[in-house]
């Protein structure tokens, strides 16, 4: 099978059918993509596909052929960091960092379908990201200066 | 004595006894030349006063804490470990300033058997207060050293030569640290008298520094335990019993050898599974038929009666004899952990020696654990703490690495071995449940004459209260858990400062004094009024409220040297409680990272809500019943309330650690305000009204 990934087409095997959050971590060591709690309530596997944040511990890898994943090893360009990834950094917006990837992830999704969010776009659009550290004022700085830069940009 | 860092019991029963064995790591066989920072004293001397089993003493141990290279590379070298409290950025900076060096010049080795120094855990936030001074002394000691080899290469005294950025000054000469060590081989040693630089004078210490891997973090290259793989490396998995407490009767195997590169393991009780795919693991465990016997066991409903009754201690009360009395009992549940990362290790045998990767805060505890389990001596075993989805008190123990280890010894290859979200529910440790009964008394005019506090079954972290009351009575009283129970951030604290500090409000009410004003009259630490003053001011405490359901609480405390006072405003709305509002401050001496210090406190309050308003474990007949994140409520986006820090910078007083106490603050800070909203004074925690 076939899996379109950050812009590079991959094959991987699906005798024994996996959700798209194995497939990615222990076939193809992109291990950024987080296991946090197996039921699409954590929000540590988001990736996109076409653009839309899904749980890939949710999503079955063989659903996703013929369309394009994202995950956060796919978000940097030409060295160049994601206005979200630098955003993150500004803010500090971490401590741990397990769920780090799941936030901008979810993140990218929600500002590529609404490029300048309100706040409480914001909160509906992150709702199902866990942060157990509780860095969620951080994160939702980061999340709005990098609309903001982006609404600049445009 | 108030200040007195008390003995959490908790953190001594998790674990085998400690054994330890002296581990003698020759560095100057491992790496040729530069300067080697070691150890002179003892480590009893260095870290006292804590954690201790009676009848061990810890050894002394030769491996270096500080190496300077010939290119100039400062590396440190510490048995504590990264959980996301931030330890490798201010250790860092602790190190950097005593080495007038900059920040990345300066490489940290944590929590790693075979390269760093033995140490107890990471716990009870004695990473700053104890290892951050060990360090700068160890930097002191090179500093000096470099100021000799530079005085020498110069031909002039040490006192005339400067270091800063860097680099060694003497006049128009300037050197790199490498290149003053020559190529030679040089030790030197660490003594008490070395004089640290104070917080006043710091430049890099005390100052705000961005997490030093966030890039790897933002950009996924972050390597945590789970996402360790090794070639050749296969995937386990543990068959549970179906509750606690069961043994096993019946086992069939067979199923197994159907899956492609499937082998069972069974040693006694235990019970596992090997895959060479991870797309075969759930396929192999579910193979397993598996028949357990399971005694009765008590639910969360009998818990605190239970807990009553299987007090190892009596509770004596003492008749009180003033004016204006009170008697209220308060219960905490048990609650999870949940750090997003579940339990994990990669482990790996090579020649009868044992690797394990995994996520601790204990990596020696580990050790000792897999030398006791596997029979081998500690010397061949290394515990590798990989960077953790954090631990919260939650991963003192290294049941995981067992497991992990016992499955790759069975397979012949590295096995990895990542807990479930419902493993980690159920398998690791709770914070323990309690019920806390209180007799206090006042005089007319507001001074507290009678304080009698017990703790069933929680802990007596910060049992004491920090009020100025002679006579206090704060006991712990061990019972019987029907749960494991072990450490979590702050341990009893939370439990016993949510029973005071509602407890004090109730006593107020009585007194007929305003909670703010009651808490100032019966304080008299200086120290503890000012994190009071402060958060009442940012919060403008004392004002009228605007709106129906609106309320404000407030709390102050005490625990494992910090201060802390916390400002609630809420609204209750059709029975439902909405925190709007939270200020606390937060006071613990000289501080090393401003901005990560808000972090990890402002973190704390989110955490704490918790633990105050959703959070509790539900479980019978040795199940639980809620092991998922879809009905353990745990604080999102939407919970969080509008948090404002403040911090109360003492460069006069050391510093102490803060990963912790921040979490106390919240729920008591919210039951207050629940009372002065609605009248109803909540007891128990999670706090909902009925």
């Amino acid at each position: 099978m076939d899996l379109a990934i950050n812009g590079k087409k991959h094959t991987v095997a699906n005798d024994a059918p996996q959700m798209l959050l194995w497939v990615l971590r222990e076939q193809l060591s992109l291990t950024g993509t987080k296991y946090g709690c197996g039921e699409g309530q954590c929000g540590a596997c988001t990736v996109l596909v076409d653009g839309a944040p899904v749980r890939s511990c949710l999503t079955p890898a063989s659903a996703c052929a013929g369309k394009q994943i994202t995950t956060i090893e796919g978000l940097e360009q030409n060295g160049k960091l994601h206005p979200l990834q630098e955003a993150f950094l500004a803010c500090d917006a971490m401590q741990c960092g397990y769920c780090t990837a799941g936030m901008i992830i979810s993140a990218a999704g929600l500002l590529h379908k609404k490029p300048t969010p309100s706040h409480e776009e914001i909160l509906a659009g992150m709702q199902g990201n866990v942060c157990r550290c509780g860095t969620y004022p951080l994160i939702l700085d980061a999340i709005a200066k990098a609309a903001k830069g982006a609404g600049h940009a445009a | 004595m108030l200040h007195e860092f008390e003995v959490e019991r908790y953190e001594l029963r998790e674990g085998p006894a400690y054994d330890f064995t002296p581990d003698r790591r020759d560095f100057l066989k491992l790496a040729a030349t530069g300067i080697f920072v070691f150890l002179a004293l003892p480590l009893e001397a260095q870290e006292s006063g804590r954690g201790r089993r009676s009848g061990n003493s810890a050894p002394s141990d030769l491996a270096a804490w500080l190496h300077i290279a010939e290119n100039g590379r400062i590396t440190v070298y510490s048995g504590k470990a990264e959980l996301g409290q931030n330890i490798r950025t201010s250790l860092t900076q602790a190190v950097a300033e005593e080495l007038r060096a900059p920040v990345s010049q300066i490489d940290i080795v944590l929590g790693d058997t075979a390269l760093t120094p033995y140490d107890m855990g990471t716990f009870g936030s004695l990473t700053t207060p104890q290892m951050a001074p060990q360090l700068r002394r160890a930097a002191v000691a090179a500093r000096m050293m470099l100021a000799s080899l530079a005085a020498d290469l110069w031909n002039t005294k040490p006192d005339e030569i400067q270091l800063f950025e860097g680099l060694a000054h003497s006049g128009a000469q300037q050197a790199t640290y490498g290149e003053l060590t020559k190529g030679r081989k040089l030790t030197q040693t660490v003594t008490a008298d070395l004089k640290l630089t104070p917080a006043s004078a710091w430049k890099i210490a005390g100052h705000d520094l961005s997490k030093l891997n966030a890039r790897a973090i933002v950009t996924g290259k972050e390597q945590y335990v789970s996402d360790i793989h090794l070639p050749g490396m296969l995937y386990g998995r543990v068959v549970r019993p179906t509750a606690f407490r069961s043994t096993l009767t019946e086992v069939d195997t067979t199923g197994v050898q159907a899956v492609p590169g499937a082998i069972s393991v069974r040693d006694k009780d235990f019970l596992g599974v090997v895959t060479t795919e991870h797309a075969h693991l759930d396929r192999a465990a579910a193979a397993v038929r598996a028949k357990w016997n399971t005694p009765a066991q008590i639910s969360n409903a009998e818990l605190f009666a239970h807990l009553k009754e299987t007090v190892e201690t009596p509770v004596a009360w003492k008749e009180s004899k003033s004016e204006i009395k009170t008697t209220a009992a308060y219960t905490i549940p048990y609650i999870a952990h949940t750090p997003l990362e579940p339990r994990a290790a990669v482990a790996s045998w090579e020649n009868g020696k044992l690797t394990v990767f995994t996520g601790s805060q204990r990596p020696f505890g580990v050790r000792t654990e897999l030398a006791q389990a596997f029979g081998i001596p500690e010397g061949d075993i290394r515990v590798i703490i990989a960077a953790t989805g954090s631990a919260y008190g939650g991963k003192h123990t290294g049941e995981c690495a067992v497991e992990a280890a016992r499955l790759a010894k069975a397979a012949g290859k590295p096995v990895k071995l990542v807990w479930t979200r419902e493993e980690e529910f159920i398998w690791a440790y709770f914070r323990p449940a309690a019920l806390i009964e209180i007799q206090a008394g006042a005089s007319k005019d507001g001074t507290i004459t009678d304080w009698q506090f017990h703790n069933y079954n929680s802990g007596n972290a910060a049992i004491r209260s920090p009020y100025n009351i002679p006579g206090q009575v704060s006991e712990f009283h061990a019972a019987e858990s029907p749960l494991r129970q072990g450490s979590y951030r702050a341990l009893a604290a939370t439990a016993n400062h949510f029973a005071r500090e509602c407890h004090m409000d109730e006593l107020a009410l009585a007194a007929g004094m305003e909670p703010g004003a009651f808490r100032l009259k019966n304080a008299t630490d200086p120290r503890l009024r000012a994190v009071i003053e402060a958060a009442a001011e940012k919060f403008r405490w004392g004002r009228p409220k605007t709106r129906e359901g609106q309320g404000f609480g407030m709390m102050a405390g005490f625990d494992k040297g910090d201060y802390i006072a916390c400002c609630v405003e809420v609204t209750v709305i059709n029975g439902k409680i909405r925190v709007d509002r939270v200020v606390q401050s937060f006071e613990c001496g000289a501080i090393v990272n401003p901005l990560q210090l808000k972090n990890l406190v402002s973190g704390s309050v989110v955490q704490g809500l918790g633990g105050a308003l959703s959070e509790a474990i539900d479980f019978a007949g040795g199940k639980i019943l809620n092991p998922r994140l879809s009905a353990y409520k745990v604080p999102r986006f939407r919970d969080l309330p509008e948090i404002e820090i403040v911090l109360l910078d003492r460069k006069d007083l050391p510093s102490a650690g803060a990963g912790e106490t921040a979490i106390v603050g919240i729920a008591p800070a919210i039951g207050n305000a629940v009372f002065h909203a609605t009248g109803k004074r909540l007891r128990s925690l999670p706090m909902k009204l009925s």
